[in-house]
């Protein structure tokens, strides 16, 4: 059976989690077995609507005090779990919260580990998993060796499907452990899209020259519904939050669509971004390195070509 | 307060990465080595921040890896660490790793362990939490402030929506990112210091991988930018909606 981790915050169930199920759906089809789901804490989402990515069941373990991420506790309940119903593959989400915890349940079942996956197995021979590496800038073929296996997924990397069936829900008996830490204080950033979240992403570098001139990325991404990022020296000199830097030391993501304002195209840079579907480049120094990477590229001012964008999507909108 | 600081030898990031022996193998001809950088940067200019503020502070630092992680460490030394730990083994197993630092953290009995979030190289973000199984003791990943007070540590880390702040009782282990301290260089006194500092080896522990990397790729070439005339916005629209079908 596969059993995949169904992360949540603030109670709502994350996209990263349901690409997770979906994936976890197509590897139990690989296999010809189950794909079941496990949910901790009190989410207010609707549990049946799992069946929709490829949940046959969900286990619950509904408690309030699993609504935040305590590493100590949930590796040991996701692992009790894991054990209690058989699993022989345990996926996570390779998302802030997958990532904590999901490499302590691989030792806690013996299990070999591949986090960053960005493919189905290959069982040709073997087990064999796709993950990044060199934050982005190749893969590797990684053969996990025990038989128990656990894998995180990329976000964005493997495209929700679609089930026609409603899960079963069922309450799991599990003993919670006391708590390793305590929440004293949470500070939510309103109203942004979060970047690993997004489909849309419009990024800007120091062709921008400042700060005050963000307004024109601001318009386009408000116009697209995209979220916004920024390369490392516009971070580093504090004109948009160290939260905003993708690249090799910042966060990697793979929108759809990225959009690269003023950004030359270090390599540093692309490592964080060459996993966009779509990349186009507009930049007014026709020699940046960034259009060898780019699918589309405009040769000319910011100031100038953004604006006009941003004004030609809002006419193609208004004409849907 | 004993601290311990897991480092690792990657690529510099400006790196060109290549493949040898049919896409086995890392090209490491032209390679520059560094530090990861979320070790040095944030992890380990922290753990010298703390000792600046207490100076019975002792900082050890442990890497996994050959002689020719050696340069790194003692760059790492001329930072700040007092001692370093070599485990003398090339595995590239996340698990057969943990399991090297476990022992001697569990040797060492430390306060406190630090990684950085991930290596640049394998980006597998394992360590931290495989350590958290294996020494049975709390975790906090993705940490960008640390404050100690006596044996209770507070610690920032992010979420999806935010940032969450968090006490753990000491021993604890963090992961960090960005935020968490500056970059420095060494200086003069330093990198002297660093070639008398103990550095000691260490042969690894039995540990059976549990992965291994039977081949690498690269990501496949763009077949080529698509230049649109500034002045044609709607063109880029209609490519984006018709061609790419991304919005």
């Amino acid at each position: 059976m596969v059993l995949v981790y169904i992360d949540q915050a603030d109670q709502q169930i994350k996209k990263a989690s349901l690409e997770a199920l979906s994936y976890g759906a197509a590897i139990a089809k690989q296999l010809g077995c189950a794909t079941e789901a496990l949910v901790f804490g009190t989410v207010k989402d609707n549990l049946a609507d799992l069946g929709k990515n490829g949940a046959q069941k969900v286990h619950q373990l509904k408690n309030e005090t699993l609504n935040s991420m305590d590493v100590k506790v949930h590796s040991n309940l996701v692992a009790a779990a894991a054990k209690q119903l058989n699993a022989n593959i345990v996926v996570f989400a390779h998302n802030l919260n997958g990532r904590a915890i999901a490499p302590a349940v691989a030792v806690k079942l013996d299990a070999g580990i591949v986090t960053g996956a960005c493919s189905l197995p290959n069982m040709q021979n073997g087990f064999e998993v796709t993950k990044t590496v060199f934050s982005g800038k190749a893969f590797a073929n990684i053969k996990i060796e025990t038989a128990i296996k656990v894998i995180a997924i990329n976000q964005n990397s493997f495209g929700l499907v679609a089930y026609d069936n409603a899960a079963s829900i069922e309450a799991i008996n599990l003993v919670i452990p006391p708590a390793s830490i305590k929440i004293t204080k949470v500070e939510k950033i309103e109203g942004d899209i979060p970047l690993t979240e997004a489909n849309l992403v419009v990024s800007g570098g120091r062709g921008l020259k400042g700060p005050e001139n963000w307004g024109i990325l601001l318009d386009l991404a408000k116009a697209l519904g995209a979220a916004t990022a920024c390369s490392r020296p516009v971070s580093d000199a504090d004109w948009r939050p160290h939260h905003e830097h993708v690249g090799q030391t910042g966060i990697q993501i793979a929108p759809n669509l990225y959009i690269a304002i003023g950004i030359s195209g270090a390599i540093q840079h692309l490592a964080g971004v060459n996993r966009s579907k779509t990349i186009v480049v507009i930049n007014k120094d026709p020699e940046a390195p960034f259009f060898k990477a780019a699918d589309y590229g405009v040769v000319g001012d910011a100031f100038d070509v953004v604006p006009r964008l941003t004004a030609a999507i809002e006419k193609a909108k208004a004409a849907n | 307060m004993k601290i311990l600081v897991c480092i690792s030898k990657t690529p510099d990031t400006t790196a060109k990465i290549a493949f040898i022996e049919g896409n086995t193998k890392l090209d490491e001809s032209g390679i520059q080595w560094i530090i990861n950088p979320y070790d040095e940067w944030y992890a380990l200019v922290r753990a010298i921040e703390l000792k600046e503020k207490d100076p019975a502070t002792l900082i050890h630092l442990v890497t996994v890896g050959g002689v020719d992680t050696e340069p790194i460490i003692r760059k790492a030394l001329a930072l700040g660490g007092d001692e370093a730990i070599r485990i003398d083994s090339t595995s590239h197993d996340s698990f057969t790793i943990a399991n090297q630092i476990a022992a001697v953290a569990k040797e060492g009995a430390y306060d406190l362990i630090l990684t950085g979030k991930e290596t640049i190289d394998y980006n597998s973000a394992c360590i931290g939490s495989m350590l958290s199984a294996l020494l049975d003791l709390p975790f906090i990943s993705l940490a960008d402030h640390l404050e100690l007070n006596e044996k209770v540590a507070t610690v920032k880390r992010e979420i999806e929506s935010g940032e969450e702040t968090c006490e753990a009782n000491l021993p604890l282990i963090v992961s960090c990112q960005k935020g968490m301290a500056e970059q420095r260089i060494p200086n003069m006194r330093g990198i002297m210091a660093a070639r008398t500092k103990p550095l000691k080896v260490v042969a690894p522990v039995a540990s059976a991988a549990t992965t291994s990397i039977s081949a690498f790729d690269l990501p496949p070439a763009k077949s080529g930018v698509k230049l649109i005339d500034p002045e044609q916005m709607d063109e880029l629209v209609k490519l984006l909606k018709e061609e790419a079908k991304v919005i």
